[in-house]
């Protein structure tokens, strides 16, 4: 049984079609990468799936239980518990410490006392090269790489079934981007977890991927294993991978 | 070649664009109203954030002290300073005393402390779950299995409730206490005959009603900062606009239902 089934989802801001129609199944222990320009709609698609944005029509399946109009409150308990996040700025928590940060949800989703909490946040921390040292800092304090370090850290912590990442590795530099590629490879790979993951960046998807899906217009025009990309026959998916400014994906200017 | 709009289509035209600012505006009120009763619902459900609530009780309450009681002593001083200059002409002076104190815990307390509070804290909490917003620190919190409504603005409703009042009763001595120092120093007044002037017109209710309309400005001022920063728009502007709609409309609510609340105490 897949472990996360999206059918039919559309969804609409004012005038402009994000999603239109978007069907796929993501098997348990996959690392899903999905691709497509900017504007395109992928964080969209993450968003609908975690519940922070309801889908205008279709359904979203997790474990097989539907979970498209559940309440705030049922999803909370049930479901929220299952998924770990990583923000394309981080969204750490700036008025929190860096361990406090990491150890929100074992206290909140898990009922860690503080002080056990505190354990595996340095545990974590640990995992993703960070020492103690760095807990008892403030977020502002620290580089952007740091930063998606503690973020990776933050999700992971609670040991998640489900873990999506959100342009990982934007703003960074190459090193520290390819740094945090061989992070999600490795603690994904640790908790069995399954990974969606949505960027443009190719480094990204050579490095995490075991399949692809490219997402245009609010649909996926291709979906196929990571080792097939180079030799997809879609013009749209050769366009993109090799970054070239004339082909048949039009770039929108205007963000609506 | 351009043709002239038909009288209908013109007629259309406007009835759209009527119809559309109706839409808008039951939008957005439904939109408050939903905001307004979750919230108020995740005040009386568990779990709660006390940590949380400790922080925005100090927040509120110790830091606004500051200001609330620097309102409060220069209005107290200007009011006795007003109310001579006025009374001195009927050789009323004895009565400055009761109308300082009357005053100051039925209207100026209450409402002058509540838009200090409201430029302050309002515009505090709009500027930082704005920015919580913009930096997806709330959608953070979701999928942390954490209601934002709970963790965020649950305590800050309730310390705005209950220290709005404390702050608005510490006010209230500050006035009458600035009153007593110009009445007694600059004007001469009996400082025994001032005090005694001050308690026997004071009764329970002028006290009771200015800590009522407290604790409503207080669930307004918190309300509006945490709706405003919670629908922040993006980017700098989204914030900065939601913190001026947080103010603006607080003060303005204040000012109304102060009203409606005085018509309620003192009305018959």
């Amino acid at each position: 049984m897949p472990k996360i089934q999206l059918h039919g989802i559309t969804k609409r801001f004012g005038k402009k079609q994000v999603l239109n129609g978007i069907d796929l199944d993501i098997m348990p222990g996959e690392s899903l990468v999905v691709i497509g320009g900017s504007g395109s709609g992928k964080s969209v698609l993450i968003k609908s799936i975690l519940g922070l944005i309801t889908p205008d029509e279709g359904t979203i399946k997790i474990d097989g239980q539907d979970v498209t109009h559940l309440s705030e409150r049922k999803r909370e308990k049930h479901v929220m518990r299952k998924f770990g996040m990583l923000f394309q700025g981080g969204a750490l928590f700036d008025s929190m410490k860096v361990w406090e940060n990491v150890a929100f949800g074992l206290i909140s989703v898990h009922g860690k006392s503080p002080r056990d909490a505190k354990e595996i946040a340095i545990q974590k921390l640990a995992d993703v090269g960070l020492n103690a040292d760095v807990g008892e800092l403030f977020p502002v304090e620290l580089s952007g790489g740091m930063q998606k370090r503690v973020a990776l850290a933050r999700a992971i912590a609670t040991e998640p079934e489900i873990i999506f990442f959100d342009e990982p590795t934007t703003g960074l530099d190459p090193i520290m981007a390819d740094v945090i590629n061989d992070l999600i490879v490795e603690c994904v790979n640790k908790l069995g977890a399954t990974a969606v993951t949505i960027t443009h960046d190719m480094a990204s998807v050579r490095k995490i991927a075991r399949h692809v899906a490219m997402i245009y217009q609010g649909r996926i025009i291709w979906y196929g294993p990571a080792s097939q990309i180079d030799h997809s026959g879609n013009e749209y998916v050769d366009q993109f991978i090799h970054g070239r400014a004339t082909g048949p994906i039009e770039m929108a200017v205007r963000k609506d | 070649m351009t043709t002239a709009a038909k009288p209908a289509d013109l007629i259309l035209d406007f009835c759209q664009g009527i119809g559309a600012v109706i839409v808008q505006f039951c939008q957005a009120t439904g939109k408050f109203a939903w905001f307004t009763l979750l919230s108020i619902s995740h005040i009386f459900r568990p779990p709660y954030y006390w940590r949380n609530l400790v922080k925005q009780l100090i927040e509120v309450g110790y830091y606004s002290l500051p200001v609330v009681g620097l309102t409060a002593i220069f209005t107290g001083m200007v009011l006795v300073l007003q109310s001579y200059t006025g009374f001195a002409r009927f050789n009323a002076e004895s009565a400055i005393a009761s109308v300082v104190v009357l005053s100051i815990t039925r209207e100026l307390g209450p409402v002058l402390g509540g838009l200090m509070v409201a430029g302050r804290i309002g515009a505090a909490f709009a500027a930082e779950l704005g920015t919580m917003r913009v930096t997806e620190q709330i959608d953070a919190l979701r999928t942390l299995s954490t209601s934002p409504f709970k963790y965020l603005v649950a305590p800050r409703l309730i310390a705005g409730v209950v220290m709005l009042p404390i702050l608005v009763l510490v006010a209230d001595i500050i006035g009458v206490l600035g009153g007593y120092l110009v009445a007694v120093y600059r004007l001469d007044f009996n400082p025994y005959t001032y005090l005694q002037h001050t308690w026997n017109f004071l009764e329970n209710m002028d006290v009771v009603s200015g800590l009522v309309k407290a604790s409503v400005f207080g669930f307004i001022i918190t309300l509006m900062g945490c709706y405003h920063g919670y629908h922040s728009g993006k980017g700098a502007e989204g914030v900065g606009a939601a913190t001026t709609h947080a103010v603006v409309s607080a003060s303005i609510l204040i000012l109304l239902s102060n009203y409606f609340l005085t018509g309620l105490f003192f009305g018959s």
